[in-house]
């Protein structure tokens, strides 16, 4: 239990760095982009009198609160929720824009990490159980497939399966001729729409996975207990099993650079299929020197990577014995 | 990195003395051979490419192409228009070149040699990496080291610092920096610091593992007992000792460095050659601009293929390298000489399964061993050995 | 030394000597390598070791000399790259089979299945450290049922857990210390709870392969008289592998010395301890000061152990050998028979060529005859 006290404090000390980090940058930027861009926007009538108050709100512009006011500020609006009025979506607030386009980077995410994961430590297992065997050639395979960048392998598997043969369609996140709703039609265009990216991601990130556990798996073989399982009789799977349950552990330690690479390579698959996700949010509000959004969707992506992360340390309290009792 | 920094502790085995030795014993291993030929054959490239360019990767030239701009003469981009001594920023109506004997590579959407573009673009990208990578790994031995030999509130502070980098994921961050600090469009430098910020902390983590074993060790205690300096005592007997490690961190690191600066030219925030001011050229733009102009859709394979398959290339050799570095350090995951191929090399039938030590002779006799020894005393006697 | 204030559990006295008993595991001219083909290293070049029902066998060597190898290599245990290159090692099983038979089987040419069935319910193994022998993340508990299950199907699960208190409290500890894991007990207790899981199927042989040397002196001795107590009452024949000497000569009926792959001295223990034949032995005595007896010299074996890639030319030892002959730099001596005794010694020095040295030639007490009632031996001290 004091463990896991432990973690969440330090979560939430990390949190702080960032939504602070994030907070400070536009402003301790020489040139005051933020500035610039406002009066650019009001020039070109794309933010309307309420959404310039807003911002100078939350900016501290045109009013001279101090820095510490304003940063106080921040942290009063985002316990309410308010993240802000984006510049370029037509003044909506930051919050709703993320609350629309959340669910689908944790749909696509969700789904692909895990069957990722699980593919790539069952393949890593049996790479490092059958060493010396046939198929040792899926290693330097995999090496090859760790190097090559998300978004070239979105660009290959575009070119591939949707341009040239046409199987999968190449953008959005559903057919828009389809009506949103529990219909099957509506679904089945869904997984049509994800099937392409969710491939990218897996295939991009799976070699990481089999490398990292055919690794841990071979360091593993090399401890007394399992030649000592094997000595006492047991079955194969038994002895396979008593490796892995020791090698599955610094997968799960090691979970926060997974990820971190996992959500950058989402980033870019949802920027070259177009799917909407937070990903691609946070790619247009970049582009659209959108502030508000880019600081608000940076501060959700933070907060549920270290929201996965907790809960990657729970469950490796849960199989380690020895975790628990050094809290 | 694949190895748990933990488990290298016993199998790394410091010595005081040869340090020399180790550090130079580079085992060759065919991973670190074929990694160590990538990138050589990438950083002369990176060397002399400029001087390799058959055109300016910028340039276009009306003679290649039917170039028909869409609003006039000296309208495309890479053109300057002499009246109004403004650069042409529309993109020609025609179809780019396929590869030919003027263009090995042909030509991009935009009527530019993209055999050009891409030997430009491999020093940037090679600086940037190798540069983030240096910075990175410099930081997280600072880091690292002093976390894990130090102890007490410093390792505390420390270990919270690279905990907290390590836990906020790299790419996001990247891409708010690279959007707010300014320079990262035309700077290499700073891309290259941008990218380092992001990347130090895994690797301080291994360090400090690792050196927190080494500080128990008899050789630095007694070091320690003796009078020497902290720093001495830490550049002296503990650094030669991490070296492995910080190589295999380095060349990690580097790995992600071309990864996050490809991502961040792709997205179009590092700047582009084609702006004002202008950035370098790199792998990264390159693909930016093909996604641009949508050239995966319509085909132009020689546009976008070659330099996905440069950073897969690079970032293999970096990876193989570094493969190669974790079994010498490793040696666990070092093949042990009994693989399938070396028994049936030796006409020997095989099997290699943990707990069932495979028996290779089918005679049982004293006559076979006696014979063996006689013939081993024989080739004593005569002085073979 | 320290004695645990435990009382020893009362047995009955073994009747034949060790000597006579038969063999129940026969290890015979067993040669192994480390790799292939030119590279390999000869680890185990043509040993012969015979252990007998109830006796313990010491198996003595420095560091390098092969004596966990060829343990190792018997039960067919040992890890890449490890090949074994010749011999057989047959199990002669104490167990009637269904018309009054015994079974013999070669570990080296058995199926997998027949090793698996054999392993641990005939042959069970105590390694050096019991926290690498130990499953980490399960419970001491969890590791036993899985023995159990699969060695004694027709337990249930409650009689596994009660067989499985049973066997802990055999060692020492209580029953509730099936709910640890490996790392909450400590060093002491973990070799216990390795010994008990050796002993669960009641083995006829067990291998202890440096079973102490992790271990502080006092725990040393504690585990050792709990072994030896386990010996007497459960009766199996245990290989004991270790560098120590001197823990050999209170523990073991017979004792081997090996060096460089080969063996060196075979002979009863008291035997060797009192009247090496071997320059080596003869060094390696002279190491440890004995508690009792007179004082003498203490000198250690110059040199250092050899490189197996390199072998010195005929004897190994040669090099380190004060009494070294010319023939001794040619050719490598065999073990053999010493006359008129059950000994055996690899030296050439008892060829007949030259004279014995005074140390190598000191009166075996084996020959003195029976010990005048009364008389304890002043080396082997009562462990029972």
């Amino acid at each position: 239990m004091r463990f896991v006290v432990r973690r969440i404090a330090f979560y939430l000390v990390a949190a702080w760095v960032a939504i602070t980090v994030s907070f400070f940058l536009p402003r301790m930027v020489p040139g005051d982009p933020v500035g610039a861009a406002l009066a650019q926007r009001t020039a070109s009538g794309q933010c309307d009198a309420s959404c310039v108050k807003a911002i100078q709100l939350e900016f501290g512009i045109g009013n001279h609160s101090t820095l510490l006011s304003q940063y106080l500020q921040y942290w009063a609006n985002l316990f309410h929720g308010n993240l802000g009025i984006s510049y370029f979506e037509s003044s909506q607030p930051v919050s709703s824009l993320i609350g629309t386009y959340l669910p689908w980077t944790i749909g696509l995410l969700g789904v692909a990490t895990v069957i990722s994961f699980v593919l790539g430590t069952l393949i890593g297992i049996v790479l490092g159980w059958r060493r010396g065997s046939r198929l040792d050639w899926v290693v330097p395979g995999a090496t090859f497939f760790q190097a090559i960048p998300y978004f070239f392998l979105a660009m290959v598997l575009v070119e591939l399966f949707a341009t040239i043969l046409k199987w999968f369609p190449n953008q959005g996140p559903y057919d828009i001729s389809q009506t949103p709703g529990w219909n099957l039609g509506y679904i089945g265009s869904i997984i049509d729409h994800g099937l392409l990216p969710a491939v990218t991601v897996v295939l991009a990130s799976i070699a990481g996975f089999i490398l990292g556990m055919r690794n841990q798996m071979l360091t593993t073989m090399d401890e007394d207990f399992v030649l000592v399982a094997r000595a006492k009789g047991l079955p194969n799977r038994r002895v396979v099993w008593y490796a892995a349950r020791n090698a599955i552990l610094p997968s799960v330690s090691n979970f926060s650079l997974a990820i971190s690479l996992v959500v950058a390579g989402q980033i870019l698959v949802e920027v070259v299929f177009s799917y909407p996700g937070i990903g691609f949010l946070l790619f247009k509000a970049v582009v659209n020197h959108d502030y508000p959004l880019v600081q608000g969707v940076f501060v959700v992506i933070v907060l549920v990577v270290l929201a996965a992360n907790l809960i990657a340390d729970v469950v490796y309290a849960f199989i380690d014995p020895r975790a628990r009792q050094e809290a | 990195m694949t190895t748990d920094a933990t488990t290298l502790v016993t199998a790394a085995g410091p010595s005081p003395g040869s340090r020399m030795s180790r550090v130079l014993r580079i085992p060759r291993s065919p991973k670190i051979i074929i990694g160590l030929i990538i990138l050589g054959v990438f950083a002369i490239f990176a060397i002399i490419g400029p001087l390799l360019e058959p055109y300016s990767p910028n340039e276009i030239n009306r003679s290649w192409v039917k170039v028909t701009c869409q609003y006039g003469p000296y309208q495309c981009i890479g053109e300057i228009n002499p009246v109004t001594h403004l650069p042409g920023t529309q993109v020609p109506l025609d179809v780019p070149l396929a590869p030919s004997g003027a263009h090995p590579l042909g030509t991009t959407l935009y009527g530019q040699d993209v055999w050009s573009q891409l030997l430009a673009s491999t020093r940037p990208t090679l600086v940037v990496a190798f540069l983030a990578g240096l910075v990175a790994t410099a930081l997280s031995i600072i880091v690292g080291v002093s976390a894990g030999y130090l102890g007490g509130n410093a390792d505390e502070g420390l270990s919270l610092l690279s905990n907290v980098f390590l836990a906020i994921p790299g790419v996001p961050l990247l891409i708010v920096l690279a959007s707010y600090v300014p320079g990262a469009d035309t700077s290499v430098i700073v891309i290259g610091l941008i990218v380092a910020v992001t990347g130090w902390a895994y690797g301080s983590r291994v360090l400090r593992a690792q050196t927190l074993s080494l500080r128990n060790r008899d050789f630095v205690e007694a070091a320690r007992v003796s009078g020497e300096g902290r720093l001495r005592i830490i550049l002296a007997e503990v650094m030669p000792n991490l070296l492995p490690i910080i190589a295999s961190s380095f060349l990690f690191t580097t790995l992600y460095a071309i990864g996050a600066y490809v991502t961040l030219a792709f997205l179009g925030l590092a700047g582009s050659p084609t702006s004002s001011p202008a950035g370098p050229w790199n792998w990264g733009i390159m693909l930016n601009q093909v996604f641009d102009q949508n050239a995966v859709n319509t085909g132009y394979w020689w546009w976008w293929l070659p330099p996905g398959i440069c950073i897969a290339l690079v970032g293999t050799g970096l990876a193989l390298l570094n493969f190669g570095i974790d079994e010498f350090i490793n040696p666990r995951l070092r093949a042990s000489g009994l693989t399938r191929k070396a028994a049936r090399r030796e006409g020997i039938p095989f099997r290699s399964t943990l707990g069932f030590t495979p028996v290779i002779s089918e005679s049982a006799g004293r006559g076979h061993v006696a014979a063996a020894l006689a013939a081993a005393d024989d080739g004593a006697a005569r002085g073979v050995r | 030394m320290s004695t645990t204030p435990r009382p020893t559990p009362t047995s009955a006295p073994v009747t034949s000597t060790p000597r006579e008993a038969e063999p129940v595991l026969e290890i015979r001219d067993l040669s192994v390598d480390y790799g292939f083909g030119a590279d390999a290293v000869h680890a185990v070049v043509g040993c012969d070791v015979v252990l007998r029902r109830g006796q313990v066998l010491g198996l003595a060597g420095e560091s390098g000399s092969g004596k966990s190898t060829l343990a190792m290599a018997a039960i067919r245990l040992l890890r890449a790259p490890g090949v074994i290159t010749g011999g057989e090692v047959l199990f002669h099983s104490a167990a009637e089979g269904a018309d009054g038979s015994h079974e013999s089987i070669d570990l080296l040419r058995a199926a997998d299945a027949d090793l698996r069935r054999v392993r641990w319910s005939e042959i069970s193994v105590v390694l050096q450290s019991a926290l690498n022998a130990l499953n980490p993340v399960i419970t001491i508990g969890a590791q036993f049922d899985d023995l159990l299950k699969v060695h004694r199907p027709q337990l249930t699960e409650s009689e596994r857990w009660d067989r499985g208190v049973q066997l802990m409290e055999m060692v020492g500890m209580t029953g509730d210390r099936l709910r640890s894991f490996s790392h909450e007990l400590s060093g002491g207790m973990r070799q216990r709870a390795m010994i008990a899981m050796a002993l669960a199927l009641e083995p006829q042989v067990m291998i202890l392969d440096e079973p102490t040397t992790a271990l502080d002196v006092v725990t040393q001795r504690e585990i050792l008289e709990e072994l030896m107590g386990l010996r007497d009452r459960l009766g199996f024949a245990a290989l004991f592998i270790t560098h120590d000497l001197s823990l050999l000569v209170e523990l073991a009926d017979e004792i081997v010395v090996m060096y460089a792959g080969r063996l060196m001295e075979r002979a009863a223990a008291d035997s060797l301890f009192r009247s090496p034949r071997v320059p080596y032995t003869y060094g390696l005595l002279h190491c440890f000061p004995p508690m009792h007896g007179e004082r003498r010299p203490m000198e250690g074996i110059p040199g250092s152990p050899p490189d197996l890639r390199a072998l010195p030319t005929g004897c190994a030892f040669h090099p380190r050998c004060p009494w070294a002959m010319e023939r001794c730099r040619k050719e490598t001596p065999a073990l053999l028979r010493l006359d008129g005794s059950g000994r055996e010694a690899a030296c050439w020095l008892h060829s007949g060529e030259a004279t014995v040295p005074a140390e190598l030639d000191l009166p075996d007490p084996a020959n003195r005859g029976p010990r005048p009632a009364g008389e304890r031996d002043p080396v082997r001290r009562a462990t029972r």
